[in-house]
């Protein structure tokens, strides 16, 4: 915001014009303002927290109902795919912050570079996302399976079948993160996004690091308390 | 503020827009227009509602089949539910009046987020769409309309279409929320603190949190009962080891806040209604203003007073009960100011005025039994009868749906620039107050004596009050049709009027009828409080009728 | 939640950011999963779901802080956090009376 001057609410100046007078043409301001836009993000960021919140409530309620079989089924995901991708996720926020940093600095090249990196090590999380579910899917473990109906009690199943939501719907965002940094990268081509007007960019990593910090707690809550 | 008729304009119906017809509706984002989509979607939704409802006091009539069997009825109750709930009175009086009046009142030129505004309408037509069509093409879904688990993941009929069609209309509530609190914060004309807002704007502005913060949960747990369907994870099947509490605990921490999104913003309404016709600074403003916050709040930790038979702990039902009666605090704090506000008040008792009245007693005895449901020995007794169905009937037709009635004729020359029959207005004022009292007050007796809820069949000496209660549906219905089909006419033929017919001191006023494109001509310039009536002139008003005979009598008195 | 009319431009903070202090924030992270794997393979009894819920807390202040820019933001950005929080933390102790109730009690 170092060019654009911005009024005691926020609103920037740069808008030329008024709505009236053009032929009776239909001429809404966009007007800008990046602090509103941050906070709308924030916003939906909160509606993210409380969907998983309804999850997170859910794993609270049968954690103190099978705290034993919660404990058992723990043992059978595999920490060290886990601690994996927690360090990938990390690191993938890192190299947002990073590049929107360098955008801000106008190295647009940097700036790039680091939102490929993110792109990748998203892309690595799901790889081995796949390749975890597929083992315990390869074991019978999977909602519905007759090896959780038959053999398991009640606890495990339901452990279960929270990992998968939540995992699953972890990955989703993940996903979802992914496409929004496509679309990013082509802005940043094109000019849209650039170092005045970088607040894409940054709801992006906002949106980016939510994802991590939901993995923050997935992460113990799933693979570690056994 | 003065009332003068200024057609040096176009305003935002005249406008001419890239797109022509009816695109040029569909894709705006000129929140009026909008506001007006919302305003016919509702309503057209709100119909249908209605005429479920009018069937299903009609079956009550007689013992046993009156006009439809048992499994009809059953698809009754759930589709008057459904339609009423997710889509009239849950997106009501934000979505059409918090649309068109946020920014008026604020002196915006539109909301935050124009764009998402519209998205927020595209979904909550798709939404509606898709529930309409499952409900009323697909199998008679039978659920009620709080989908509760086992009997959801069980049923036979097609719960899919409409949970998605909840889902998705959940989506654009949150939209909706996000939105207001943004505007509210960034939007505000300058000079204008948050606690010099207008009353409404701060009920929209609780309700928006609510929405933001509450509907994600409902999300959630919606697609839960999808996936359980379709793929049985365990997580509310009691047979393989899910608690079908957790999901009444997962459906109430929104659902009761979403008791808050209906009422909230009716309250609002009330507020400016009343300082508007009593010609005073509402009693209290800070006090209002806070309340509604506390309002908001509380309604986040009381949702398990809906589960109380539900086999949940004593511990928690003792502790959710108390924390209920605290509901009685802010809402009796609003009861007690709107009095407070009336009272000295120059009283002009216009159609609006004569609604929210009604409204301040038709929801006081809403809000007092609800008392006797959050006390836990009494709800034993009256949990699911039909002292339930009442008691929040009595809330949500005598302190809502009347507000939203009477917003639509409060707002109405704002709206379309013409004034309304006030006469035939005040009629069906006065048959709508008798007709809630008649459909709903034998329903107390009925539910204390055991009637049971959703019942398609009763014992022969629930009868009396049975039919009692249809005569009033039949009034009630009389009276609603009477009032929309006078605002009907009126769009039409109602004589125009200036900026202010009413002689109201809020910015939405300010403006010449209906707004032009950008609301303000010039940029307004709020007052400290939002209902400054210090050197008002009745005089200046004379647009209606009965402010003309006030008129007189000033002038008589004058004389004198 | 009064009269922020104030607030003048999008980034309280002028100057540019850097690129170290995130790598340093980054390292601290790293650190504490590297503590959280371990100290979960040590019983430590009742507390272990505390102890971890603690070390997962100080990431996401770590993450939200920081990579979030939250403490460089204003007091209505931190304050709406806090409430958000606040009806999160509120849900799961009132859902709390009766769980612990039911299943344990």
């Amino acid at each position: 915001m170092s060019t654009t001057s911005v009024d005691a609410h926020g609103h920037s100046n740069n808008h030329a014009g008024h709505g009236y007078g053009d032929n009776n043409q239909l001429y809404v301001h966009f007007h800008r303002d990046d602090y509103g836009s941050k906070f709308g993000m924030w916003l939906f960021l909160f509606t993210e927290v409380l969907l998983f919140g309804g999850l997170f409530v859910l794993y609270y309620g049968y954690r103190i109902a099978y705290p034993h079989d919660y404990h058992n089924a723990a043992m059978e995901l595999n920490i060290v795919m886990g601690a994996v991708n927690t360090l990938v996720l990390l690191t993938s926020s890192l190299t947002m912050v990073l590049s929107i940093v360098a955008l801000r600095r106008k190295s647009i090249k940097t700036s790039l570079f680091y939102l490929i990196v993110t792109f990748g090590f998203g892309a690595t999380f799901c790889v081995n996302k796949y390749f975890e579910w597929s083992a315990k899917i390869h074991h019978g473990i999977f909602p519905g399976s007759m090896e959780l109906r038959e053999t398991r009690p009640a606890g495990e199943v339901v452990f279960f079948g929270l990992y998968y939501l939540m995992t699953g719907l972890h990955t989703f965002h993940v996903i979802v993160g992914m496409v929004v940094m496509v679309f990013c990268f082509i802005f940043i081509r094109t000019g849209t996004i650039n170092s005045d007007k970088y607040i894409v960019l940054e709801n992006a990593g906002l949106y980016w690091h939510l994802v991590d910090l939901i993995w923050i707690f997935l992460f113990p809550l799933f693979y570690l308390l056994h | 503020m003065n009332n003068t008729t200024n057609t040096n304009y176009t305003n935002f119906y005249q406008v001419k827009t890239k797109h022509k017809g009816l695109l040029a509706w569909l894709l705006t984002t000129d929140h009026k227009r909008i506001g007006i989509m919302y305003l016919i979607s509702i309503l057209s939704f709100f119909l249908v509602g209605l005429t479920f409802a009018f069937l299903m006091r009609l079956e009550m009539l007689t013992p046993g089949p009156t006009i439809v069997d048992a499994q009809t009825y059953n698809s009754f109750f759930t589709l008057h539910g459904m339609i009423m709930v997710f889509l009239f009175i849950i997106p009501g009086i934000p979505a059409v009046f918090g649309n068109f009046f946020l920014p008026l009142q604020i002196g915006a030129e539109d909301v935050a987020f124009p764009r998402l505004n519209l998205f927020s309408y595209h979904l909550y037509l798709t939404g509606a769409f898709l529930a309409l069509y499952s409900l009323i093409f697909q199998t008679h879904i039978d659920t009620g309309w709080t989908f509760y688990v086992p009997y959801s993941l069980r049923t036979g009929t097609d719960v899919t279409l409409p949970l998605m069609a909840a889902f998705i209309l959940g989506f654009s509530s949150i939209l909706t929320g996000l939105n207001f609190v943004t505007t509210c914060h960034r939007m505000r004309v300058k000079g204008m603190k948050m606690f010099e807002m207008p009353l409404f704007t701060w009920a929209l502005y609780s309700t928006a949190w609510i929405q933001v913060v509450a509907t994600p949960i409902i999300g959630i747990t919606i697609v839960l009962v999808l996936l359980e369907r379709s793929f049985g994870f365990g997580i509310f099947d009691p047979t393989i080891g899910g608690d079908p509490v957790l999901y009444q605990h997962l459906f109430w921490i929104y659902s009761h806040p979403a008791v808050y999104i209906m009422a909230i913003p009716a309250f609002g309404v009330i507020s400016d209604i009343i300082a508007t016709f009593s010609r005073k600074s509402v009693f209290g403003y800070k006090v209002m203003a806070y309340s509604t916050i506390a309002i908001a709040f509380i309604g986040y930790v009381v949702w398990a007073h809906h589960m109380f038979t539900s086999g949940m702990s004593d511990t928690a039902r003792t502790v959710f009960s108390f924390l209920t009666f605290f509901v009685a605090i802010p809402t009796g704090v609003k009861v007690f100011n709107w009095v407070a506000t009336l009272w000295r008040g120059t009283i002009v008792l216009s159609s609006p005025m004569l609604m929210a009245l009604s409204a301040i007693f038709l929801f006081s005895i809403g809000g007092l039994t609800g008392l006797h449901l959050g006390s836990i020995s009494t709800d034993i007794h009256l949990h699911d009868t039909y002292f339930v169905i009442a008691h929040f009937h009595y809330v949500i037709i005598g302190g809502i749906l009347s507000m939203f009635i009477a917003a639509m004729h409060f707002w109405f020359p704002k709206m379309f620039g013409k004034m309304h029959n006030e006469k035939v207005a005040k009629i069906g004022v006065v048959l709508y107050f008798i007709g809630a009292n008649v459909l709903y007050f034998p329903m107390f007796i009925m539910g204390y004596m055991g009637m049971p809820r959703r019942y398609f069949d009763y014992l022969p000496e629930f009868q009396i009050y049975h039919v009692i209660s249809t005569v009033g549906s039949w009034i009630l219905i009389a009276s609603i049709l009477l009032m929309f089909t006078n605002l009907l006419i009126a769009i039409f033929k109602g004589k125009p009027v200036g900026s202010n017919p009413w002689g109201a001191k809020t910015l939405e006023w300010t403006m010449p009828s209906p707004p032009p494109l950008l609301n303000f001509i010039e940029t307004p310039v709020p007052s400290h409080d939002p209902y400054d009536y210090h050197g008002h002139d009745e005089r200046n008003f004379e647009d209606v009728k009965y402010i003309e005979n006030k008129e007189n009598d000033i002038i008589n008195q004058e004389n004198s | 939640m009064s009269g922020h009319n104030e607030h003048t431009s999008v980034d309280t903070h002028e100057h540019l950011p850097s690129y170290g202090k995130n790598v340093m924030i980054w390292l601290v992270l790293v650190a504490l999963t590297a503590l959280t794997v371990t100290v979960a393979s040590v019983d430590l009894g009742n507390y272990t779901f505390f102890v971890a819920m603690l070390i997962a807390s100080i990431k996401a202040m770590l993450v939200i802080n920081i990579f979030m820019h939250i403490k460089y933001d204003d007091i209505l950005m931190k304050s709406i956090l806090l409430a958000c929080g606040l009806v999160f933390t509120v849900i799961f102790i009132m859902y709390s009376f009766d769980l612990f109730n039911r299943y344990t009690g």
